[in-house]
Parts: structure tokens; sequence; C-alpha cells
């Protein structure tokens, strides 16, 4: 026994000083000077689902293909503005209907193919031809927002695609958009290899067991074949997706990675412990509560990404008493959302006084404002012959946290507060955020509720077209004049007209009061202070081309 | 002895359907479905419509069940609602990763639990024998997701000595034959890749051992102390042996039965229960693969991964009970 108690404390002791002895750099963490050759390993919250920019519509797989495809136009680094990717320049038609892009010259795939306006042709009809399940919106529910639908649908938005010359193609549509060329920008429609589709099998598949469909082709989980400024190497799901630089990228690669890894790691603050010993350089979705910590080492940095979102209390118009547009005003003046936004936002929110970031064309200044007066609030419903208190329900989302709101109930209690303070006596309700609070908050089985969206896209039809073009169950109205605004403004082939009437629709909507938005807020990145060249994104289209890994 | 195995092996199918029956209405039975946790915010009634019809959601219960079993009659588990993939692949990719850390959490509990409780035991009522209590009571109620926190922030953050995330450096190449990247090291004779494996082991490995260490060691005292008082070990100090062939033959031999058990149990919780640990240290395992498909309400991965663990769980105990054959030969199966 003795014998077997020293064998086990020697394991314990050799294994702990054999660890410490060798305790150089546990990772990558290349801190040499900037030169070509680094490696950066990047923290995710999650795998991605498929490396096929058409299937997928989660943060993480579009984060990963972002850097491997391009699309014919992207959006400047940082910013919104829509500007020339694999299209050095393009014409819209006046009617809207026609856009023509002139490419690239000299642009590869990764497999050596190379890129012309055939190419983009075949993904055009890929994506209107998709077989049935990859119809779905779980699959494809980027192409089915922008185009409505596919080969059949008679709302599709898609009507052929040609190829002009070897390098212009020419886009025909059903019906005026002129939303179409921001949403381009969207990862989802970048250009994939033509020859790599086929060869790999990017669409077939089998009917299994259960009559669903059985992806069998390896397109999308070995062999991605874009045009962009890394490569896929190898993708070992639930621990890494490595990709190396492409040595024939037609464009600028300003920074010096040669290597770059994404590490899923799902849980916050073992993010942050990976950064800080120098496992990952960096991390998206930093938890508030860590930017003091990161803040506060030298080693690291703090980097935001400007607001591209909005948290608001939406109320449903199908409950009373949130059809009178007296309660709805009362509300918006009972709350103080400064309070809640100093409160709760880690000093990286902003009051919203509209349902879209300023940093978009089409914010108006000058909507109506609510500001946070109680009397004021109390007077509006007296006047509209209500007896204090009024009854309402309000529900918020637990076990979650999103950048609109990152602590769902601290916001909610907040405002509880100051409305039973006021002049309203709440009924509170609350389920699970996913799927349960989603699906009573489609469905509209709530009156007043918090919650927030994250812009995917640089147009405003990505904010308030996506919220009141069209009658829904969330909110409960049937406003005409705020869906013809809205129509109109998605049509108007003239820029600056277009920008005109989505600030005109940005005034009615305010106005009408559909719901209270109340706040913006920055995300935050992490990196360690050796890394520079990172640019944040509003809708998070971030190159790590630009990035230098240095000293 | 073959009868008895076979007679368990048999009782697994019944065992297997009634789980499957409650596994398959126990996922359904959560709030929601896979449209909404996929979709988000962006979900709508067409889109919900639209992939509950194309998952076969919308036709009533027994006629999804009856599918279900058929299917897995045939061996098809079925595919992820998210990745589209077969679930028996997902479950085979990450099987390794969740064995290769129960092992060695187990490892660390054996080779750290049995010493304190027999040490506590020979020592009854000494300070070491009340240290190893406390111990072992601290062991039992930390919580793994605090304790692994910890060790990080200690072993890796503050002293650098071993990493906090993955099974491999990024700068270690491995080539994998089996997945088990201790043995894949091995098998092709990479040494720094087995070093580097076994230093993403330990901390893990400890956190998720903690609790089988302090359950080891507590019966291995109690155990031991029965055992001491038993009148062979008298006649042997008696007669003169020495007391280091007592403990090993009479002692130690005698009182690992009811610790074999427990080893057992607690290596099938082990294997079935390091959600915690697998999703602090991004382990690329088992736990982390079902809290995903929880999350996505991914019913075909859910219940695929309930049944997998529920078979492993059966065959380790069965493993237990014909140990015990092997360690007290009294013992006879029919």
């Amino acid at each position: 026994m003795r014998g077997y108690l020293k064998w086990s404390a020697a394991l314990v002791v050799a294994l702990m000083v054999m660890a410490a002895c060798s305790s150089e750099p546990t990772d990558t963490g290349d801190t040499g000077d900037a030169e070509p050759g680094a490696t950066l390993a990047f923290g995710t919250s999650a795998d991605p689902v498929v490396l096929d920019g058409a299937l997928v519509s989660d943060g993480e797989s579009l984060r990963a293909i972002d850097q491997m495809f391009e699309g014919l136009v992207t959006l400047a680094p940082g910013g919104t503005e829509v500007v020339g990717g694999l299209a050095s320049d393009w014409e819209i038609s006046e009617d809207a209907m026609t856009y023509t892009f002139m490419l690239e010259e000299g642009v590869t795939f990764h497999d050596g193919e190379p890129f012309n306006a055939e190419a983009v042709c075949f993904n055009f009809d890929r994506w209107f031809n998709f077989p049935k399940p990859f119809q779905q919106a779980d699959a494809s529910y980027y192409y089915q927002t922008v185009f409505g639908g596919f080969k059949g649908n008679p709302d599709a938005l898609y009507d052929s695609c040609e190829a002009t010359e070897d390098l212009t193609v020419t886009l025909q549509l059903t019906r005026p958009s002129a939303s179409l060329l921001g949403a381009l920008a969207l990862t989802n429609f970048t250009i994939a290899s033509p020859s790599a589709l086929e060869e790999f099998g990017a669409d077939e598949g089998k009917i299994n067991a259960d009559s669903l469909f059985q992806p069998t082709g390896t397109y999308g989980t070995e062999h991605p074949t874009g045009t962009g400024p890394f490569m896929f190497v190898e993708w070992t799901r639930g621990d890494r997706l490595v990709m190396e630089r492409n040595p024939d990228y037609w464009g600028e690669f300003e920074g010096n990675v040669d290597e770059l890894i994404f590490r899923p790691i799902a849980d916050g603050a073992a993010r942050l412990q990976a950064l800080q010993t120098g496992e990952i350089q960096g991390y998206d979705l930093v938890d508030p509560q860590d930017f003091e910590t990161i803040d506060g080492d030298e080693n690291l940095q703090l980097l935001n990404r400007p607001a591209f979102n909005v948290g608001y209390i939406g109320f449903n118009q199908a409950v009373e008493p949130f059809d009178d547009k007296a309660v709805r005003q009362a509300i918006a003046h009972a709350i103080d959302r400064q309070e809640i936004v100093d409160a709760f936002y880690a000093g990286l929110g902003e009051v919203a006084k509209e349902f879209m970031p300023s940093s978009l064309e089409g914010y108006a200044d000058d909507v109506t404002e609510y500001e946070y007066d109680p009397d004021k609030a109390k007077q509006i419903l007296e006047d509209a012959g209500y007896t204090l208190p009024v009854a309402i329900d309000f529900a918020y989302p637990t076990d979650v946290s999103r950048p609109y709101m990152p602590d769902p109930q601290a916001n909610f209690e907040a405002m509880v507060s100051d409305l039973e303070d006021c002049c309203f006596e709440v009924e509170t309700k609350s389920a699970v955020w996913s799927p349960d609070y989603l699906g009573n908050v489609d469905t509209g089985k709530y009156g007043a509720y918090l919650l927030g969206w994250t812009g995917d896209f640089g147009d405003a039809d990505n904010f308030i077209g996506t919220f009141f073009q069209t009658k829904q169950p969330a909110w409960g109205f049937d406003n005409e004049e705020v869906f013809t605004c809205l129509d109109e403004a998605e049509v108007e082939p003239d820029v600056e007209a277009r920008f005109g009437l989505y600030e005109e629709c940005n005034r009615l909507i305010m106005d009408f009061l559909p719901g209270l938005p109340y706040a913006h807020t920055e995300v935050g990145l992490a990196f360690t202070a050796n890394v520079s060249g990172y640019v944040p994104s509003p809708v998070s289209l971030e190159p790590f081309s630009l990035v230098t890994v240095g000293t | 002895m073959l009868g008895y195995v076979l007679r368990r092996l048999l009782l697994l199918f019944p065992i297997l359907l009634g789980l499957s029956l409650l596994v398959f209405l126990f996922v359904r039975a959560l709030p929601g479905g896979p449209a909404i946790a996929l979709l988000g915010e962006r979900a709508n009634d067409q889109s919900i419509e639209q992939i509950n019809e194309s998952l076969g959601l919308d036709q009533p219960l027994p006629v999804q069940y009856g599918r279900y079993l058929k299917n897995v009659a045939s061996g098809d588990l079925g595919s992820s609602v998210r990745t589209r993939q077969p679930v028996t692949s997902e479950l085979s990719r990450r099987f390794p990763a969740t064995v290769e850390l129960s092992l060695a959490a187990m490892i660390f509990a054996i080779f750290a639990g049995i010493p304190l409780g027999f040490v506590a035991a020979k020592r009854y009522g000494g300070v070491l024998d009340n240290v190893s209590l406390v111990a072992s009571l601290i062991g039992v109620s930390i919580p793994v997701f605090f304790l692994a926190l910890l060790l990080k922030y200690i072993f890796a953050v503050k002293l650098g000595w071993l990493p906090t995330i993955g099974r491999l450096s990024l700068t270690v190449q491995l080539d994998h034959p089996t997945n088990f990247y201790v043995l894949d090291a091995i098998l092709t004779a990479n040494w720094t890749a087995l070093w580097d494996a076994i230093k993403h082991l330990i901390l893990p490995a400890i956190a998720l051992g903690t609790i089988p260490l302090a359950i080891v060691a507590r019966i291995t005292r109690a155990a031991t102390l029965d055992v001491l008082s038993e009148d062979y070990v008298r006649t042997a100090r008696a007669k003169g042996l020495d007391p280091r062939v007592v403990d090993r033959r009479h002692v130690l031999k005698n009182a690992m039965l009811p610790v074999v058990t427990v080893i057992g149990l607690q290596t099938g919780l082990l294997l079935t229960g390091a959600v915690l640990t697998e999703t602090v240290f991004a382990w690329p395992g088992l736990g982390t693969l079902v809290l995903d498909a929880i999350r996505f309400r991914d019913y075909a991965i859910l219940q695929g991964g309930i049944l997998f663990f529920a078979v492993i769980f059966v065959l380790v105990n069965l493993l237990v009970d014909v140990s015990y054959a092997f360690l007290n030969p009294r013992i006879r199966y029919r």
C-alpha cells in the first residue's frame, strides 16, 4: 500500500512539475515583430453550422464565410456605405429592375478557376433553383427575405441573370427594388466557385429514413471555395476551423495573418481566460461585467462595435388598452429611458429615439420625441378618460442576453417601477427567451413586451421595413399610411429621394408609436494588445486580412 | 457467467424502448420547437410552419414516434436539425473526447481517492482522518463550474502552467487514427502531442474528477474501517505477517468491493454528466453537443444522445457487476 501511495503522489507531483517546467505560452500567441507568418486564433461563441453562405443565417457561420468569400458589393470597413467588392462598378436602371455589374479583372477562385460573369450567374441561378429542402427558412432565410422566393413563386424578385460580357453581368428583377444593392453586401450572397459547388455536391443529398433531406456533398463542410483573402484548411467541429492566407488574393491584404483559426468557446468567462493565457488573441461578445478586467489589463485591449441594433418595448395593438394611442404615449412619457441606459449598458448604450440607428441613411432627426415626464403621462391618461392606475400586461424574456438588452430583467424591473410609480398597474409575464418567449411574441400573446433587433445590412429597410411594412401579430396594427410609405421607399430608385422617404416613414412611425425604442448599444470585442488593424463593423463584416499581429 | 451477461444485454432492449418513449415525449414537451430556436427574432408564422412541415413535426405524435422507432431499429438515429449531419456521425465524432476526459477524471479520482480514504481509515480519528473528511465534503459540495474557473484562474491565467481550452494546442500537429488524442499520440509515437494532450486533460480531469474523488475517498474509508475490524485481519497480524502484506492482501482487496461499485457508477455518471466541465473548457465532447441540442431544440441529436448515454450507463454497470466475480470468487452469477 505504501508503494501505491508513493506512486500516486509521485505521479501527481511529476505531472504538475512537468507542466510547470514546460510552461511556455500554451498556444499560438505569436508576439514577434509584425511580419508575414503570424497566426491569429479568435474565440467565437459557437461553431459555424455549415460553410455555405447561401444556407446559413447565424453569425458564426457568416463570420467564417466572410473571410473566404466575397460578394459583388460589400460595405466600407467599419461602416454601412456600399462599396465595390468583386464588382468594380455598377448601374441601376431608372425603373430599378435591372442591375448591371462590371466585375474585377484577374480574380480567381481558391481552386484556380477564373472568376467571371458566368460564375456570378451560376450562383444566382443556383439560389433561385434551390432544391425544396434548401427552400426552408432555416436554410435560406436571407435569400427568401431579400428575393421573396424561389423559382415558381410569384413573389420572387429574381428574374434572370445574364453574362452580357466576360466581366459584365446583368441581373433582371421582376419588380423594382432599390434596397437590393445594400442587401447584396450580405455574406449570404457571396460568390462560390461553380466547379467546386458541382464537384463537391453542394446541393446533393438523399431522402433519409425520416423522409428528410440529408445532404451528401462535402462542399459546405470540407471544400468551401471562394475568392476571399483566406482559404479553407480544415474544420474539426467543436474544436477549430483553420484557414490560411490566399497567396493569389487579387485584392489588398494589409495585415500579416497567415493562419487564421476560429475556436468555439461557448462560455464568456472561458473566452476571457483563454485570451488572458494567450491561447486566443481575440474574441467577440465580451460580457459587460468583463469590460473592467480587460480595460485594466495592459496586455489586452477592448474595441467597440458601433451600435447597429435597437432595443424596444413592442405594443401589440390587438390587445387592449394598447390600441389606444394615448396609452402608448403615456407609457413613453412614464419611463426614464436615459436612466435605464446609464444603469444597465456599461457605458456602451445610447437612448434610441426611433427604430433604427443614426448611422443609417433615412434616419430622421426631427421625429416626435417622448421625454421622461410622469406628470404628462398621467395627464394624457386622464384626458383620455382613464381611471388611474391603468392595468396593462408587460412581458420580458429570461435566460438571455442580447447586445440591445444585456440584462432584460433589470431593464424590465426598472421600467415596471417607473410605470407603477406613475400611473399603471403592471401584470408581469415572462418566459424563457428561445423558443417560448419569441414564440409568444410572434403569435401576439403579449400586450407589451421587451424585444430588439440587430441589423443585417446597411439599409433602413432592414430595420423599419422588417418591423412595420406589413401587418404582423406581434404589433397587431393595420396602418395603411405606414405600410404605403415603406412600400414606396423600398422601390424608390433615386437614392436621395429614397432616404427622404425613409425619414418621412420614421416620422410617421414615431408619431403613431407602435412601440417604444429605448436603446442602441455598442458590442465589445477583446484582443491582446499586440493585435492591430481590426475594424469593428456595425454589421460584423470584419475582415481579418486587415489585421496585424505584432509586438 | 456468460448466460448472465447475455440476459443483462437482452434486458437492454425493453429498457431502451421505454426510455426512447420517455425521451421522445420529453423533448416534445419542451416549450417551443426547432423553428423558433433556429430563427430567433427572425421567425414568423410562415417560416415556423415551413420548418415544422419539413421536419415532420406537423404529424401526430404517435406517427412521429412510430417512424422514429422504425428508423432506430434500422440503425438510423436521424439527422441534426441544425447541421443536417447524421446523428450517428455527430455522436461518434464527439464520443472519444468525452471518454478520454471521463477516464482521465476517473483515474485522478481513483489514484487520489483510494489512498486518501485508506490513509484516513488507518489514522482513524486522527488529524489526517479529519482533514480527509473535510476535504471530501468540500469536494462533493463545490460546484464543478466554479471549481473549473478557479483552477483555470490559478494554474493557467496566473501561473501559466496549463492551457484552458480544447484538447490540443494549435501549434501541435497530430494524426487522429482513433480520435482518442492520448492514444493517437502514443500510436503515432508523437511525444510532443502526447504531453500536450495530457496537459490539456489535467485541469478538466481534476474539475470533473473532484466529486468522484471525494465519494471514492469516503467509501474507501468506510469500507477499510469495516475490514480492519474483521477477525481475519487480526489473525493475519497475530501470526506475524508483514503489516504491508496485511494491508495489501487482506484489507485493501476486501475493501475494494463497494469501492468498485462506486467507481463504476461514477464512471457512468462522468460519461454522461460532463456537460458543465466540457462547456467551461471548450471540450468538444458529447456534453457540449447535447447542451447545444437543448438550446436549438435539435430533437434528433437530443434523442440520439440520451439513448446513447443510456446504453453506456447500462453497459458500464454490467461491467461493474461482472468485475465483482473477479474481486470476490464467492460471488457467482446465474
